[in-house]
């Protein structure tokens, strides 16, 4: 059934209306996804891509009926109200796309999230894609594009970075080996589902038997990965790839999450935590394929 | 530069209500020595870097009298510690201390919510004295809406015995310096050391705040330009970059500089990535062939062209760099041609003079591949484009054979750019659009028009003119794609420039 988005769920897209959010609509509509509403306070009765657009998220869930899932498209500075707008109102995932969101505005996010039961991807996130399925965000830019690069299967993929997600599906792809759902975790501190989280949705679904893993140097989350596949919560393969090896102490490259504070976080500490639990790292990212089709063909 | 000084950091704390000496910041020995005779007590004199560990390497000095005080000002104004060049001292009371505690507060990712680190030692090599009597230390989760309230603080130091009026003093002091994490959306925030002195009193005696990049919109009292991690001070041309990014919220650019004195025997490169995981790999990939990086550049999440001819420009106006690499994740969701447009645009200007090698793979990769290829023949140097299917590896190979074979011309004369009149322009989000009409008059493709990419120019008596408001066009309509311009230097009478002006950083 692939995790997270599936063809049955209703999903709300916030800031349809700006230049992302437009164009977005486009490429999830196209590949499939049951996009159902948008909202752009005082753009109420407008249509963006034939759907309906409304003030508020309660508004068009009154109009529209349930929301599954709500796609945020708006300024950074904007995005921790139509978050916690989009949980007060009951929808129970929020992607939230937007790079540059304040950190403590994240941690609100992450408190409104505890208290609603919801949960929230990124941001700074390229977005989720399940295979023949549905995607939220933006991975793969134009649905032509995203149903020529990646080719259905059971090899999950999760990333913490946005770019190499859709390079893993891509390169995964050409050498034969299918996907069912990529997740780009997003590249921030703090984030709604880091890697750990993501792992534990591939563990309980069908359609997965194996996943990839883009970890990068800063946080734990790869560290928690291998604490679930040591205590038994994780047990399918893992093949992983570690950036950010050369990176300096204390500078950032790009993403937020990827600084190395104190000795937390290295690189080397990560792949040999994940060796120790028995996943597999290869050395250089052009492995990853091969490794993962090898991996595969056994299963 | 989203890290704080001490003497920044403690007038922060001052406003919270946390003692802290009495001092001064002093960028001259005789402002050092003035300081010091109105404190009219010893000083302590310290180097304001960003860096702990001061007192080792000779940044810190005490002195008895003004005199002493602008003599050890002289030593420590201008060293260098660490690549940062010392540029004020901090004057302050020397305090008697008896006893060294230590404070921080960081945003933890485990507990997704600022953690309070306190531990009852302090001072240098706390690192090290959390490992070895981890009895002392406290670790508490706040919560970002209430903070830390009085009594949580003093039940925290039940475990300790502590004397009944330096307790409350301590407690006091932490209760406030939550507040000044919560107040500032700070990353960071550490005291050490919390100092108790033989008058039995808490002062903050030194302070560490590092405010999260992201927020330093929302505090324009901390006077913060440039919001960037660093281990150093960011470069003029840093500064510049960020300037462009900083409200220009379509797509991301990311701009450091890492070499500033190139070395002779050293061979330099600009670089351009998309994508921070995919930059980092391509980085690995071209200075394992031995060559050094003058620049980490990120240009990613669906950026206009416009950003990206101005990222080009900078990374360009890097003197002395030997060549252009362009590598990011390799396969992108954004509209790669808008990259490529950017590129020629800053290469054409620039009569690009050293080989480029571009990774342009992604969503329009080809049509990128051929406007990058074909649009930059007249540059005197090789600039060569790559898709998805070619890895960073074989580009960086590329890049290197290139370097190996090109000689750049010795005296390289840049094209005048821009129009000789302008007849008709509109602004743009970032620049603005200009016509020269008896260009376009002489024109025969007016491609112009439909190379516009938002569809809105139209042609009026055999001109190009807005067909959508000038309001509309400055708000985002134009989305600078620089489809007109570039077309027109192909196929028209180059009678249409985008005018993007970087700042003047020749």
């Amino acid at each position: 059934m692939a995790i997270l988005i599936d063809k049955n769920k209703r999903v709300l897209v916030q800031g349809i209306t700006g230049r992302e959010g437009r164009a977005r609509t486009r490429l999830m509509v196209e590949y499939g996804t049951n996009v159902i509403a948008g909202c752009t306070p005082g753009k109420k009765g407008e249509k963006v891509e034939n759907i309906p657009v409304f003030n508020t998220v309660e508004e068009a869930k009154e109009e529209v009926g349930d929301i599954d899932i709500s796609v945020i498209f708006v300024p950074a500075p904007l995005v921790k109200n139509a978050a916690l707008e989009a949980m007060y109102a009951g929808v129970k995932l929020v992607v939230i796309i937007p790079d540059r969101v304040p950190i403590y505005d994240v941690l609100e996010i992450e408190k409104v999230s505890r208290i609603t039961g919801a949960r929230f991807i990124g941001p700074n996130t390229l977005g989720i894609l399940s295979v023949e399925n549905g995607v939220l965000g933006m991975i793969g830019g134009r649905a032509a594009t995203a149903s020529t690069w990646f080719k259905k299967g059971n090899v999950g993929v999760t990333s913490r970075s946005g770019g190499i997600t859709t390079s893993i599906g891509y390169y995964l792809s050409r050498v034969g080996v299918g996907l069912s759902t990529l997740v780009h975790v997003g590249g921030d501190a703090i984030v709604g589902m880091p890697h750990p989280e993501v792992i534990k949705l591939f563990e309980k679904d069908d359609d997965t038997n194996a996943v990839v893993m883009f970890g990068e140097i800063g946080s734990s989350q790869e560290e928690q990965v291998a604490d679930l596949i040591e205590s038994g919560e994780f047990t399918k393969p893992l093949i992983s790839f570690i950036g950010g090896k050369a990176a300096k102490k204390g500078t950032r490259f790009s993403h937020a999450g990827a600084i190395i504070e104190g000795d937390r976080g290295s690189h080397e500490g990560k792949v040999k935590r994940l060796r120790e639990v028995g996943a597999t790292v290869v050395d250089s990212f052009d492995d990853l394929w091969e490794t993962t089709r090898k991996i595969v063909g056994k299963l | 530069m989203a890290r704080l000084f001490e003497y920044q950091s403690k007038e922060l704390l001052k406003k919270q209500n946390i003692p802290v000496p009495s001092g001064k910041v002093c960028q001259t020995p005789k402002q050092a020595s003035d300081a010091a005779r109105e404190i009219n007590k010893p000083v302590a004199i310290k180097a304001q870097t960003w860096f702990t560990g001061r007192a080792a390497v000779g940044g810190i000095g005490f002195a008895e009298n003004p005199e002493e005080a602008s003599g050890i000002a002289k030593n420590i104004l201008g060293k260098t510690i660490r690549n940062f060049t010392v540029g004020e001292v901090l004057v302050e009371e020397k305090l008697s201390i008896k006893d060294e505690m230590f404070a921080s507060i960081t945003i933890d990712d485990l507990e997704r919510a600022p953690v309070l680190l306190f531990s009852l030692k302090g001072g240098s090599g706390i690192e090290k004295i959390a490992r070895d009597y981890p009895e002392s230390i406290i670790k508490y989760t706040i919560d970002i809406n209430s903070g830390l309230r009085d009594f949580e603080a003093l039940n925290l130091l039940r475990k300790f015995d502590i004397e009944g009026k330096i307790l409350l003093q301590v407690s006091r002091l932490l209760v406030n310096l939550v507040k000044v994490a919560l107040a500032y959306e700070a990353r960071s925030v550490e005291i050490n050391p919390i100092a108790v002195t033989e008058e039995g009193k808490v002062f903050a005696a030194d302070c560490r705040i590092t405010v999260d990049d992201y927020a330093v919109f929302r505090h324009p009292d901390l006077g913060i330009t440039y919001a960037r991690e660093l281990d150093a001070p960011p470069t003029p041309l840093d500064k510049l970059a960020y300037s462009i990014e900083k409200d220009d919220y379509r797509g991301t650019f990311y701009f450091i500089q890492l070499e500033k004195n190139f070395k002779k025997n050293e061979r330099y490169l600009g670089f351009h990535g998309a994508g921070g995981g995919g930059s980092m790999m391509s980085m690995d990939a071209i200075q394992r062939r031995g060559y050094k990086l003058a620049n980490f550049c990120d240009t990613s999440g669906n950026p206009p062209a416009s950003k990206v001819y101005r990222a080009a420009k900078i990374i360009l106006s890097q003197k002395g760099i030997d060549g252009y690499f362009g590598s990011g994740s390799g396969v992108a969701s954004q509209e790669q041609i808008h990259s490529a447009r950017g590129l020629v645009k800053a290469f054409l200007e620039e009569n690009l003079n050293i080989p480029a090698v571009i990774r342009l793979g992604g969503n329009m990769e080809e049509k990128a591949v051929e406007i990058l290829q074909n649009y930059t023949k007249g540059v005197p140097a090789p600039v060569e484009g790559y898709t998805k299917d070619d890895s960073a590896d074989y580009c960086a190979e590329r890049m290197d054979e290139l370097l190996k074979e090109y000689k750049p011309l010795k005296d390289n004369k840049k094209p005048e750019v821009g129009l000789k009149k302008v007849d008709y322009e509109f602004e743009t989000v970032t620049g603005s659009v200009k016509f020269q009409y008896d260009l376009c008059m002489k024109c025969s493709s007016k491609i112009c028009i439909e190379s516009c990419e938002p569809n809105i120019l139209k042609l009026e008596n055999g001109a190009p003119v807005l067909a959508v408001s000038v309001a509309d066009a400055k708000k985002g309509k134009c989305t600078e794609c620089l489809g007109c311009e570039l077309e027109c230097r192909m196929h028209g009478e180059n009678g249409c420039y985008v005018d993007l002006p970087v700042e003047d950083f020749a």
